[in-house]
């Protein structure tokens, strides 16, 4: 592990240094960093050398900049003005860094008491009012700068504790240290070698940022005129600008200028360090030419009806994604159709494409993804050539959607009452009291016996199966005639599974509609599927009626997933028999379905 | 609720006595001799023993404390030892000035980091955002006073739309109360638009990939639709960014209130900390975390109305 973060660590610090910005915003700081620490050589004249003659004199005789109110050199007072600025700075960010970051790993990484302990100090430590702690030390020690700057770092502690607490806490969590640990490793070899490399690139970042809050809390007490007089500072100096704003601008302008592009350059620095650190090493942004998606097989025999009688039919579906290493297709020319009253299943295992297959059709594919094909047709129309706005008008009255978890699938924020009124009222225009009679119809057509609760209920108060039914209520509600189901029971109990498949049945068979359902069951396909599509990878294997495929399957793909099946359910039936469907039982059956 | 409220009212009083206990001790310690600061250093012996015994201060410590604290439950914040004037009448003179201004800059950072985190948010990666994404950068470390300075300079100085320095009250004249704060107010807010813009956009890309956003999508929803249940479900760590922008303003615009000569609470914690003036210290230290007490309370209320969820019964 060492060996490959140090590996790494050298092309972070050659990216950085080719990103344009960080590039920049390094020479500036280091520029500034290399005048603070030769401002002795680097400085025309003593900073605090008077020539009266001088005062608030224009630029010339040897004062490059002018000349401050006292007949001081201004560029003089700027480039030791940096030394004090960032020496306050090295104090400050030193100060926190001892405070914060080794308690932040110690709460981290032994948690519990000791983490509830440092916590709560730190939450303290942010409450109580900053500038008032800071006046009064100021007060106190006689504006001391070096004190003020270590209380600066003390206020400042919390923000490297929280830090170093949370990278430390993440890393505690990975499999390789507690390895380490099982392997016998002491708890400090493991902070050294593995817990401290990582929290390294965070702590860097947060003390671009640090030193460049702390430089503004340290302008900021100057010019309220705390601090020593005849240490020249860019706060003091822009106070002594601001008195004379009106008529000698320039004063004010040096300073804040210093100041700003100081902390504008810390400022970059961090940000370009925390878009490295997040974005891996090939630059996703890259735009690759949109190029056409290539096709596999040819889309013959998978069709049963034309175009024009079909209730949906999809030519030669593509889909691809863009991701870190460029774009990868993941759907390779699918095609197929459902006809009017048609049960149709998509079988595959996950990542075979099946999902993707209905987000193509509902034109919801997520913001990275983008799909070809050469037609794609709901009851003879033709859609894939539609804008948008016309795409997104068949959704509800045309296609419905079904999706698979049912939790993550409603919105938590609003009633399921709203969420099932909301499409009603705005896309279909009922008055609100049509719309939640429809809906109590609706809830109460999918089997939900207490309607009045559920219409009120926010989503985590009812249970799973109740979810996944409120689901179905809303993706019927439009009375759609083609029926999108994707894995509509995976998440389910299996008792459930049976009930909403059951329902599923019902309502395709009262309204007519089409059903198309995802699934990696074949068992499920069995109860209820008229014809199925079998995809691996991305294409079709196979396809035809269900008792063909069932007792003729000629990909070994197709007998894979029948066997599986068949296993799980003579399983399934053995426990029943045994147990009597008590419920403990279902756990170990989704153990088994889950393991295989 | 009113469990919640009281559960979060004694939290808050425990968090109030904590923190002016801190700040009593940590004053004491600091300024060790007050009447020295009061006095000027050419006061004799006599006459800084003759002040502290008028003061208490010839008291143990430990009394001192009791006294303050005895006064303070009774709502007696004590007097200010500069001009003997009550603390509370002190404070609420200034405190008007002060939440004016803060309250004026949450303001305007809520609306613009709102619609600026929106946009954002829901086109990640458009021109506007990448613009705005610098920005952010920037203004976020820059300091607020730094920011006054230059709005001075254009919009008092140069385009005089603005007062430069000063204080209106509200009672006096409205709208020159609104153009007094106006200045102080926006160069509070930059800072804190960017930062609730950037929360805010962060949490509606995060929100736009949520299942339910597809599934509200599926039913034929119109995208304006869509955006308020985004927004809504974002909402929560934006405003939470708010209520901890005003938490820090209120007792950090010290600079900023300098650089506009307003009479708020900075400025006497300033003139307070310069002189000695314990009492009036501690005064602001209980106003200011009792503001912020009051705020986070409001903003769990308003997070639990927001997201059901976290709701307490």
């Amino acid at each position: 592990m060492t060996s490959r973060i140090a590996s790494r660590r050298p092309t972070r610090a050659h990216r950085f240094f080719r990103h344009p910005v960080g590039l920049a915003a390094s020479a500036v700081f280091g520029l500034i960093l290399l005048v603070a620490l030769f401002a002795p050589w680097l400085a025309p004249k003593d900073p605090n050398f008077v020539d009266l003659l001088m005062a608030k004199a224009p630029p010339g005789d040897g004062y490059l900049l002018g000349g401050d109110p006292t007949g001081r050199d201004i560029l003089s007072r700027l480039i030791y003005g940096a030394r004090t600025t960032l020496f306050g700075a090295a104090i400050t960010i030193v100060t926190a860094i001892l405070m914060g970051v080794p308690s932040g790993i110690l709460a981290g990484y032994f948690g519990r008491g000791s983490d509830r302990a440092l916590s709560w100090v730190s939450d303290a430590i942010q409450a109580v009012p900053g500038m008032i702690i800071l006046l009064v030390v100021a007060a106190g020690t006689r504006s001391n700068f070096a004190l003020i700057m270590v209380t600066v770092g003390f206020i400042m502690a919390p923000g490297y504790f929280r830090i170093a607490r949370s990278t430390t806490m993440a890393l505690r969590g990975e499999d390789y240290i507690t390895a380490a640990r099982v392997a016998g490793l002491t708890h400090l070899r493991v902070l050294r070698t593995h817990i401290l490399p990582g929290i390294i690139a965070p702590i860097i970042i947060q003390t671009a940022l640090a030193a460049g809050l702390s430089m503004g809390i340290q302008a900021g007490l100057q010019f309220l005129g705390i601090g020593d007089s005849n240490t020249p500072s860019w706060g003091a100096m822009m106070a002594e600008g601001f008195r004379f704003m009106l008529t000698d601008p320039w004063l004010l302008f040096w300073p804040s200028a210093a100041l700003g592009v100081t902390i504008a350059a810390l400022a970059l620095i961090g940000s370009t360090l925390a878009e490295i650190m997040r974005m891996p090493a090939a630059r996703a942004r890259a735009q690759a030419p949109v190029r056409a998606l290539p096709a596999a097989a040819s889309p013959e025999g998978h069709f049963v009806s034309t175009p024009e009688a079909a209730a949906a039919r999809v030519e030669n579906l593509r889909v691809a994604y863009r991701g870190e290493g460029g774009e990868k297709q993941v759907i390779h020319g699918i095609s197929f159709d459902v006809a009017p009253g048609e049960v149709l299943g998509i079988v595959g295992e996950s990542g075979s494409g099946k999902s993707q297959t209905v987000f193509s059709l509902l034109d919801l594919l997520p913001h990275n993804g983008r799909c070809e094909a050469d037609g794609i047709w709901v009851h003879g129309r033709r859609i894939d050539n539609l804008a948008p706005k016309d795409r997104a008008r068949l959704l509800g009255s045309e296609l419905g959607y079904v999706p698979q978890e049912p939790m993550s699938n409603l919105d938590p924020s609003f009633t399921i009452g709203f969420q099932l009124t909301e499409p009603l009222r705005v896309v279909h225009g009922m008055r609100r009291s049509a719309a939640r009679e429809k809906a109590r119809a609706v809830l109460a057509r999918v089997g939900i016996a207490d309607v009045d609760r559920v219409m009120q209920a926010y989503p985590h108060e009812v249970s799973g199966g109740m979810a996944q039914r409120v689901l179905i209520a809303g993706a019927i509600l439009a009375e759609p005639s083609v029926l999108l189901a994707d894995e509509p029971t995976t998440a389910l109990d299996v008792t459930v599974q049976a009930e909403v498949l059951e329902l599923l049945r019902e309502l395709q068979a009262d309204t007519g509609m089409s059903l198309v359902l995802v699934t990696h069951n074949f068992g499920v396909v069995a109860d209820i599927c008229d014809r199925v599509i079998v995809v691996r990878d991305g294409e079709i294997v196979e396809s035809g009626a269900v008792e063909a495929i069932f007792s003729n399957a000629r990909h070994p793909y197709t007998r894979e997933l029948i066997a599986a099946a068949v296993d799980t359910e003579t399983l399934r039936r053995d426990l029943d028999l045994q147990a009597g469907a008590h419920p403990r039982d279902h756990q170990i059956i989704e153990l088994a379905e889950v393991t295989k | 609720m009113l469990v919640f409220l009281a559960k979060r009212a004694l939290a808050g009083l425990i968090l109030l006595a904590a923190a002016s206990t801190g700040t009593f001790f940590l004053a004491h310690l600091a300024i060790s001799d007050p009447t020295q600061a009061l006095l000027g250093t050419a006061a004799t012996p006599e006459q800084s023993a003759a002040l502290a015994a008028k003061l208490g201060l010839d008291r143990p410590l430990l009394v001192q404390y009791w006294d303050w604290a005895r006064g303070a439950v009774q709502g007696d914040l004590g007097t200010s030892w500069r001009n003997e004037r009550p603390v509370g009448e002190l404070l609420s003179l200034r405190v008007p000035v002060t939440l004016s201004v803060v309250g004026f800059a949450v303001l305007i950072a809520g609306v613009f980091g709102t619609i600026v985190g929106l946009i954002g948010g829901l086109n990640p990666g458009s021109v506007f955002d990448r613009i705005v994404q610098g920005i952010t950068v920037i203004l976020f470390a820059l300091p607020g006073f730094w920011l006054s300075l230059l709005l001075i300079l254009w919009f008092a100085i140069w385009l005089r739309w603005f007062p430069a320095v000063g204080y209106v009250r509200f009672g006096d004249d409205p709208i020159g109360w609104l153009r007094s704060i106006s200045l102080p107010s926006v160069s509070l807010s930059l800072g804190a638009i960017v930062m609730v813009g950037e929360q805010l956009r962060n949490q509606v890309i995060a929100v736009s990939k949520m299942d339910y956003v597809r599934t509200l999508r599926s039913r034929g929803l119109p995208a304006r639709h869509v955006r308020l249940h985004i927004l809504r479900n974002a909402a929560p760590a934006a405003l939470t960014v708010l209520a901890i922008m005003f938490a820090s303003l209120l007792s950090g615009a010290v600079v900023v209130e300098a650089i506009f000569s307003l009479p708020g609470l900075g400025e006497l914690t300033q003139s307070s900390a310069q002189i000695g003036d314990i009492p009036a210290l501690l005064g602001i230290t209980v106003v200011s975390v009792f503001f912020v007490v009051l705020i986070y309370i409001l903003l769990d209320m308003a997070i639990g109305w927001i997201n059901p969820k976290v709701r307490v019964h």
